[in-house]
């Protein structure tokens, strides 16, 4: 298994977000994650990346048999985890190509390869850029300095292509999105997706799931996973909404 | 999950990020011992076989020193200097007391382990170098192929010796000695330094660059440079600077002074790296330089690059007098500060001429308990018809314990002109460190990346040599700083 995560407790500021979540995710497969906004999506997202405003109150995460918590942000990341942000943050003066340069030959190090020389990571950079349809334009730009919505999740998305992650997390990739990039988007995730890793995609809108298709749906509500099913899960709460799985739990 | 004390652990880690420049080199040092009088001053100049006319110059600035003040209105925080305490001469003594046994080994060896290579067979890259340890002049390269083209490149104690008529017209005619404190006390103290001669119409083929080393103890560098670009003549010049680490502080009071005649341009980089200080701010070198240059001509151009990192305290600001019709000036400033350092620095661009323009780009970088202080006056005076100016002034923070500052002041005095200030205060966030560790870089790559964007405007201006060098420095410099 790739990620299993127990009965997993967090918490910000003394105030509990997830309160004993259950997830299991295989390479091959895809998994959205659904619920009401302000339920613990994106703190679960979070908290398998290792940011440390979250405290970890219980539960484990084992990721690739290992135990996650032992690993720093950066380790995680060395080690195939890849978060796409909801709000990617903009870096001044460093251009997108800069900063890939700077993270593919960091994660290359990590796994002990020699970094790639300027011409090799030129054309692997070009080969990713056709994936996702990002263009030398953007990529000589600062890190999504003035970028458009549509821009910033595209360049998340080419990011994941460069990094070649075994589990993507992709919170909220969809929102602020026309239909138009989230068809580029969707396209792109559907090209990296394959037998050897696995996506969870976090959304708040079932739209997002017709470009992806999730073999699995889970609704996050008040800190648990309440409910499992496959897309047709999906569909049915596009129709009826969030509260009746509330009722559910609260049961 | 890290708690608060493992922040601020990780906060104190960083700031040991060891000072690799700071070694001593063990050279016999002819000096004189402690204390400032006119006699001092009389010795100085015997040594240095000087013409009359130059000791002259110095007890007139001695005179106007003894009667001044320290200035205090920096944002400092620091013990008096005893001016008595300190040695104003000290100079490496060569083993062979015959001169054409060359420069000692010894001396060329502490330049080769801070990167200079002085033997001109072997520099690649072709930058003409004048290295200064203490107070005098070691070496200066390629003085023999430049003089082909007419390009003066020497010690400026050779300069007064065999360019005396230069010297009478140009020194201090662009920072009096009365100017302030400082530039009283190195007028009448300085021991070396670097002149710069370009004819009319010559293009210096070479980067010319002086790498300033103070070694002995105790003692004071006053360093003085000239440069002067005649009409046409074009130059870019850069300087260097480190001293070994000691725990008591030592006192570097420089002038550099420019003249840009019509159509020329001087283009002169600092990267000035002296001993800082250890974590918890005993030591470092006490900073108080004065740096201005004159676009004497119409379209002359000036342009000060610097990357301050080093110094317990940076008193410094690089200035231009724009007096010329069409001159143009420029300031390009990163400064950086960590653990006690603290900067007080920016530029003054005075505006006489006509349609005269300006840019100022100030990027401050502060860490540890540092205080960083951007200072900056743009005049403009009632006859700059069509003068323009743009300053840009960005902070950025790391940590909740340093302090940055901004003084800009902006005097108008012609309506026809215009005067554009942005500024900005950002800091470091969790969520930018966050970002950048989530794509495998380490919490140090990422600052040194975010940095070194910052910093990115500045940074170019500099020549291909020291950009390098420019930008491994900041991350260095920086090193642990995260908070």
């Amino acid at each position: 298994m790739l990620l299993e995560i127990k009965d997993l407790h967090a918490s910000i500021n003394g105030k509990q977000i997830l309160k004993g979540v259950n997830l299991n995710v295989n390479r091959g497969e895809i998994h959205a994650i659904m619920g009401p906004n302000g339920n613990g999506k994106s703190t679960l997202a979070s908290v398998i990346a290792g940011k440390e405003m979250f405290r970890v109150d219980g539960g484990q995460i084992n990721y690739k048999g290992k135990n996650l918590f032992d690993l720093n942000v950066e380790e995680r990341a060395c080690e195939g985890i890849f978060l796409g942000f909801q709000y990617p943050v903009e870096i001044p003066g460093v251009s997108i190509t800069s900063f890939m340069r700077a993270a593919v030959n960091q994660q290359r190090k990590y796994k002990g390869l020699d970094p790639m020389d300027t011409f090799a990571f030129m054309k692997y950079m070009e080969e990713k850029q056709a994936l996702v349809g990002m263009t030398d334009k953007l990529a000589n730009r600062s890190v999504n300095e003035g970028f458009s919505g549509g821009e910033k999740k595209k360049n998340e998305i080419f990011q994941m292509a460069m990094l070649q992650p075994e589990l993507a997390i992709l919170d909220e990739t969809d929102s602020g999105l026309d239909i138009d990039a989230l068809r580029i988007v969707a396209g792109g995730v559907n090209k990296l997706a394959n037998k050897d890793n696995a996506v969870v995609v976090i959304t708040h809108y079932q739209r997002l799931l017709d470009y992806i298709v999730p073999d699995f749906v889970h609704v996050l509500a008040d800190g648990k996973i309440v409910k499992t099913g496959t897309k047709e899960l999906a569909k049915e709460l596009e129709v009826k909404g969030y509260d009746w799985l509330k009722d559910v739990t609260d049961k | 999950m890290k708690k608060q004390e493992e922040q601020d652990q990780i906060l104190k880690d960083i700031t040991q990020s060891d000072y690799e420049w700071g070694f001593e080199t063990e050279v016999d040092t002819h000096a004189l011992e402690k204390g400032l009088s006119e006699d001092t001053i009389r010795r100085i100049s015997k040594l240095k076989e000087e013409p009359e006319y130059m000791l002259e110059f110095r007890l007139a600035a001695f005179a106007q020193w003894k009667k001044m003040g320290e200035p205090h209105w920096g944002h400092f925080d620091y013990a008096p200097i005893d001016y008595q305490d300190i040695i104003y001469y000290a100079a490496p003594q060569t083993k062979e007391d015959n001169p054409l046994a060359g420069v000692d080994p010894e001396l060329l060896e502490t330049f080769k382990k801070l990167g200079i290579e002085l033997d001109e067979k072997k520099e690649l890259p072709k930058v003409a170098v004048d290295a200064i340890m203490d107070s005098v002049s070691v070496k200066t390269m390629y003085s023999e192929d430049l003089a082909k083209q007419g390009i003066i490149f020497c010690s400026i104690s050779e300069a007064i010796k065999n360019h005396p008529d230069l010297i009478k017209e140009y020194l201090g005619s662009v920072v009096p000695s009365g100017d302030n404190y400082f530039t009283a006390l190195n007028s009448a103290v300085f021991s070396d330094g670097s002149f710069v001669y370009i004819p009319k119409g010559v293009r210096c083929p070479m980067e010319l660059s002086s790498y300033f080393r103070i070694n002995a103890k105790e003692s004071g560098q006053f360093e003085r440079t000239l440069i002067i670009a005649d009409e046409g003549a074009y130059v870019s010049y850069m300087e260097g600077c480190t001293a070994p680490m000691r725990d008591k502080n030592q006192l570097h009071a420089a002038v550099v002074e420019i003249v840009v005649l019509k159509d020329a341009e001087v283009k002169y980089s600092t990267v000035q790296n002296w001993y800082p200080g250890d974590k918890e701010g005993r030591g470092g070198i006490y900073n108080f330089v004065t740096k201005r240059g004159i676009c004497k001509g119409s379209r002359a151009k000036l342009s000060w690059t610097q990357v301050e990192t080093g110094s317990a305290i940076t008193w410094k600001y690089p200035s231009i007098i724009l007096k010329g019709d069409h001159s143009t000036g420029e300031f390009y400033s990163v400064a950086v500060t960590n653990n006690h350092q603290q900067a007080d620095t920016g530029t003054k661009m005075i505006h006489i001429g006509q349609n005269t323009s300006s840019t100022i780009v100030s990027k401050g970088v502060s860490a540890g308990e540092s205080q960083n202080s951007y200072r900056g006056l743009v005049k403009i005076m009632p006859a700059a018809e069509g003068a323009r100016n743009f300053s840009r002034c960005d902070s950025l923070l790391m940590g909740n314990r340093c302090g940055a500052h901004t003084w800009p002041d902006i005097q108008c005095q012609n309506r026809t002109a215009v005067v554009e200030h942005e500024a900005t205060t950002s800091k470091i966030s969790e969520e930018k460190l966050f970002y950048c560790r989530q794509r495998g870089l380490s919490e140090e790559d990422a600052v040194s990346l975010i940095v070194n964007g910052y910093a990115k405007d500045v940074l170019e201006q500099l020549p291909m040599e020291f950009a390098a060098e420019a930008q491994k420095l900041l991350s260095v410099s920086l090193e642990g700083s995260v908070g």
